[in-house]
């Protein structure tokens, strides 16, 4: 074993203390201090962690850091590593059940403990799943596929042009659903990315994440892995969506449709809401209840268009009060060839933004207006202002989400250079990014505190 | 062999000899303002509640890969929890929608002082961790938890009991109910910085284990640094016996009942170990012992057994269970009053969800269940002979399944001898089944905060406040002859380094300063006086008027009743001395009031007068000397 290995994280003092006693990680051990005497296993320290404390493990369980300094004596009576490992199954095949694949890209939908970081990472395979959510079983044959490990902040083009292609394998071979296994921070940027290069899915194609690790009793992994993993088994619906929380109570999830859902809190385990409309459906574990009728229907033909366009250069902007042209002109600058700007209001920037504006214009770089409230639609001809900066060509998007604007823009220019015909795309709904119509409950934000309001959540109680 | 006698006749030779053994879990709530690990404000309880959310518990790995075997029971009995919240006292932290905030400073200050004071070996860096709970009772399903300090020690009698370790951690829910598959808890108790004091089992009889406990809990109030009040400290206390186990008693809420409960767990467990014997001598091991059971149903159509009747007619099955060669053990007794069936009728409770009781019914003590014939005839359907024992379980079939299967577990386990188990305290001092003993194996590391370095000016800053430990204080009152009712109480008071400024810089007479610092608040409590408010600064105040001659004793209580009725008054201008002139003039107004008086006794006169004086002159004029003046007019 490597010296690194042997004393994993540790650094400085600390490390100087474990090697003077010749005590690598995971000896079992007695350790006599200038302050008194504890006993327990030597556990790997945290990289960030200071370089001053070693830790052990007591035999009550509880982890406690001692100063490296006081350290006088070390006698080591054996030694017990840690093997971390959901026991693995082998998940069970039944022919009559429907077949659906699970592609993992990361997140902490399954994950374990990280020594060097002290965080969760990832852990994912059937056989994982099955020892922890055996309850997958009584729904389908689940194979699973791990395409990336990463954190949902590191995905972008190359992981989402995987996804689609991997997507793309998986309906040729005929399974019955998918499921995505996605951290949830950009689950909605690769829902809407999806949504446009799988067009016209026959299966039902679902991601999934959980805002609790699932190394928590309390995770909302498993119950989201099994309305997942239900919906893409038994819904009729063949759409990209996205299976969460409908409310923080373990009662249901909500099926989003890819293109109008939004992550919503930092926190929250029902943090994902579709915006400006309603949802597709509710699941639970004994039935998928759909909300709305206009969802395209499970076919079983196996075609599918994967259209994995896409240019990089790509932005969005979020516009602030005083904003200077420099911002914009830096995008020029930088050769990009599209910028989304999420503006006040109906879709609204400053005036000193103009010339930068018409500079975008003149070398044929495409700008498109969205608004920050994310609720409502732009409207630039309410308002001189929004009248003057489409004669500087910019775009007015409906009410397309900005991050769906943003992932369908580089999906449009990497289609064509040709600015009239990426408008023309941008401007034909692939899947309901862009809505005719906004329903009156697709904005609801109940404000607490309102009496009607505590009412309802006192008699709801979810 | 050792027959258990009655608790009141029980000595100490008699747990010497089953090899008594106990030790302490204190939870004891800090005084701080704000929670643990949120912002949400500490101590304010209610029992209303705004909104509720359902979860369920799922066991997950402990940091060493392995699964913890209460986690996989609380599983098994798959309930739904419920938690009632509360806007004003609970926030998203507390409902596991937000990670922790960094620990509570206060808290951990108040920890630290308690640890110095236990003489533990301070911790140099915190890492806090999770304690799985998979009963529901707290919505993350762990307990944020760190050690503090290790390996201290308390003097006790003649020698020294170990403080194993002291915890800092966060307070679980309250349960409301449980019944069936639902259980229903109320947050308002969630999230309350707690200390947990572990002694080592060093404790010999059951009175000593409730003397540690009063001692510990004198010695945490003496810094002023804790909560008190219902439910602010609930004791959890370890038992075993000679060739027994380690078995917890959970929530023991007042010491009092401490010397019963563990008289009734020891005997238990000396119980059970004799009914492990008795299996043996009948051939009866763990390779051995078998049971089977089968759906009754059909057999229990027309049983006018009212409880299993009602079952079958609404959609229940009844499961009958053999326990081979078992006859008579089910009456064993175990406990006061308590037989070897509650062992099993608790287990059913617990892990089948069957909660409506009897949920069981059995053959040794058949009186009042089934017709002897129904006896009769489950015995051939179920092919059990006499010598063995039938037991009835009955609810929804998952449950009765499942109710079945736990009997014939508990029933192997009775031939080993003692099942590792928590326990609950009932009111009567026995007590029940709780939850399979978890290990160390449900311990996790917190990813959510980093590890925490306590420096060495932290402990020092504390250090300087810390008050002299409760026996040296006691020791001091004694050598001062001090009332012995106020001897115990001054020790863990708040006011006790008032008292030695008292005593020792400003001359108070030592009886005279411990009797107005611990009963006179006792006194105004009992009249509805919100004596929280008689803040260390003012009772200070108030000895110090007395030593400078300022305040009579006689005016002492008084002057500490109209304190409380009015702090913005400037007690100093009333209590004053009332000079000799304004005196007599009050004592010639007085004995014109006198001719009203209609009695001639010189006594009663006297009485009189001295009554009406002191109402009014009370605290600003000398008693004694009064006294002689107005004897001398009468």
């Amino acid at each position: 074993m490597s010296t690194q290995e042997a004393y994993k994280g540790y650094r400085g003092e600390a490390l100087a203390a474990l090697q003077n006693f010749n005590t690598p990680i995971w000896s079992d051990v007695k350790i006599t201090t200038l302050k008194g005497n504890y006993a327990g296993i030597v556990l790997p320290r945290s990289e960030t962690a200071d370089p001053l404390h070693v830790v052990i493990k007591l035999r009550s369980g509880y982890n406690i850091g001692i100063r490296a300094e006081t350290i006088t004596a070390i006698e080591i009576l054996g030694r017990k590593e840690a093997h971390y490992k959901i026991p693995e199954k082998e998940f069970p095949y039944e022919p009559r059940k429907p077949r659906v694949k699970l592609l993992g890209t990361g997140g902490t939908i399954a994950s374990r403990l990280d020594y060097r970081t002290g965080a969760v990472i990832p852990a994912f395979s059937p056989g994982e799943l099955y020892g922890s959510v055996p309850e997958l079983a009584d729904i389908c044959n689940l194979e699973t596929e791990k395409l990336y490990g990463v954190f949902s902040e590191n995905m972008g083009p190359e992981q989402w042009i995987g996804t689609a292609q991997a997507i793309g394998r998986e309906i040729e071979k005929g399974v019955q659903g998918i499921v995505i296994g996605h951290g949830t921070d950009t689950m909605h940027h690769t829902a809407a990315i999806l949504s446009f290069m799988v067009q016209n899915p026959p299966v039902p194609i679902v991601m999934v994440g959980s805002q609790r690790s699932s190394d928590r009793p309390s995770s909302d992994a498993a119950l989201n892995l099994m309305h997942s993993v239900k919906t893409a088994a038994e819904s009729n619906i063949a759409e990209v969506m996205v299976c969460m929380f409908g409310p923080t109570s373990d009662v249901y999830g909500l099926l989003h449709r890819g293109t109008r859902v939004r992550k919503m809190h930092s926190s929250y385990r029902s943090t994902f809401r579709t915006i400006g409309d309603i949802p597709l459906a509710m699941v639970s574990r004994e039935k998928i209840t759909p909300l709305r009728q206009d969802y395209r229907r499970r076919r079983n033909d196996r075609h599918v268009v994967i259209n994995t366009a896409f240019e990089e250069k790509v932005s969005i902007v979020y516009y602030y009060p005083n904003m200077k042209p420099d911002i914009i002109d830096a995008l020029i600058d930088h050769g990009y060839r599209g910028i989304i700007i999420a503006g006040t209001g109906l879709g609204h920037v400053n005036k000193p933004l103009y010339p930068a504006l018409k500079r975008a214009q003149e070398k044929n770089i495409a700008v498109y207006m969205t608004v920050q409230t994310l609720w409502g639609y732009v409207q630039m001809y309410v308002y001189d202002t929004g009248r003057d900066m489409m004669e500087l060509g910019v775009v007015p998007m409906a009410n397309m989400l900005p991050e769906v604007a943003y992932v369908k823009l580089g999906w449009a220019l990497g289609q064509s250079k040709d600015l009239a015909e990426v408008k023309k795309i941008m401007y034909t709904p692939i899947n309901g990014e862009i809505t005719e119509r906004e329903p009156s409950n697709g904005y609801l934000i109940f404000q607490g505190g309102i009496p009607e309001v505590e009412e309802f959540i006192s008699q709801i109680k979810k | 062999m050792f027959m258990f006698k009655p608790f009141e006749e029980m000595h100490e030779k008699d747990y010497q000899a089953v090899g008594f053994k106990s030790g302490l879990e204190i939870h004891q709530q800090l005084f701080t303002d704000k929670k643990l690990f949120c912002r949400c404000p500490a101590g304010r309880y209610s029992d209303d509640y705004d909104a509720e959310i359902l979860r369920h518990m799922r066991p997950t790995l402990s940091e060493l890969g392995e699964y913890d075997g209460t986690a996989l029971m609380e599983f098994k009995t798959r309930k739904e929890i419920i938690y009632q919240i509360n806007r004003e006292t609970v926030c998203t932290y507390e409902m596991d929608d937000t990670p922790p905030f960094e620990l509570n400073e206060q808290a951990l200050d108040n920890a630290l002082a308690i640890a110095m004071l236990y003489n533990c070996v301070l911790v140099d860096e915190l890492h806090i961790a999770r304690k799985q709970y998979l009963d529901g009772s707290i919505p993350t399903g762990f307990q944020r938890t760190t050690i503090v300090g290790v390996d201290g020690a308390i003097p006790y009698k003649d020698r020294m009991i170990h403080i194993i370790q002291l915890g800092l951690e966060e307070d679980a829910c309250r349960e409301v109910s449980d019944a069936g598959h639902r259980r229903v808890y109320i947050t308002d108790r969630l999230g309350m910085p707690l200390i947990e004091t572990v002694t080592a089992p060093e404790m010999k009889t059951p009175q000593e284990v409730a003397e540690v406990a009063q001692m510990l809990r004198r010695l945490v109030r003496s810094t002023g640094r804790v909560r008190t009040g219902i439910g602010a400290a609930r004791q959890d206390v370890n038992v075993s016996v000679t060739g027994g186990t380690r078995i917890e008693i959970k929530g023991v809420s007042r010491i009092p009942l401490i010397p019963l409960l563990t008289y009734n767990e020891a005997m238990r467990q000396w119980n059970l170990l004799r009914l492990r014997d008795e299996l043996n001598k009948r051939g009866i091991t763990a390779e051995t012992c078998k049971g089977h059971h089968e759906n009754v149903n059909k057999l229990l159509r027309k049983t006018r057994f009212y409880p299993i009747s009602q079952a079958i007619a609404g959609g229940m099955d009844v499961h009958g269970v053999v326990l081979q060669g078992f006859r008579g053990l089910l009456r064993w007794q175990t406990q006061t009053d308590t037989y070897f069936a509650r062992e099993i009728s608790d287990r059913v409770r617990v892990i089948a969800c069957l909660t409506t009781l009897p949920n069981i019914v059995h053959s040794d003590s058949p009186g009042e269940t089934l017709a002897s014939s129904e006896w009769l005839n489950l015995r051939k359907i179920l092919n059990a002979t006499e010598d063995d024992t039938l037991v009835l379980v009955w609810g929804p079939p998952a449950d009765a399944e499942m109710g079945a299967r736990e009997i014939i577990i508990r029933a192997r386990e009775a031939t080993i001898g003692i099942p590792s188990e928590t326990r609950q305290a009932l009111e009567d001092g026995t007590n029940g089944f709780e939850r399979i003993l978890p290990g160390p194996d449900r311990m996790y590391p917190d990813t959510d905060l980093p590890p925490k370095r306590i420096t060495v000016d932290r402990i020092e800053r504390i250090r300087a406040t810390l008050p002299q430990p409760v026996w040296e204080r006691e020791a001091w009152y004694q050598s001062l002859a001090l009332p012995q009712d106020t001897i115990k109480p001054l020790a863990c008071s708040p006011y006790a380094t008032i008292f030695a400024r008292a005593v020792k810089e400003w001359g108070v007479a030592p009886g005279l300063a411990a009797v107005i610092l611990t009963h006179y608040p006792k006194r105004l409590h009992k009249k509805s006086f919100e004596t929280q408010q008689l803040t260390p600064d003012f009772m200070a105040a108030l000895l110090q008027a007395i030593a400078s001659g300022k305040l009579y004793k006689e005016g002492v209580l008084l002057a500490m009743e109209k304190w409380l009725l009015d702090q913005e008054m400037m007690w100093e201008s009333w209590q004053t001395p009332l000079p000799a002139e304004d005196l007599e003039n009050a004592l010639k107004d007085a004995m014109k009031l006198l001719s009203t008086v209609s009695s001639t006794e010189i006594a009663a006169r006297w009485r009189w007068l001295m009554g009406h004086m002191m109402d009014l002159y009370a605290g600003r004029t000398d008693a004694s000397q009064l006294a002689a003046r107005v004897k001398k007019m009468v």
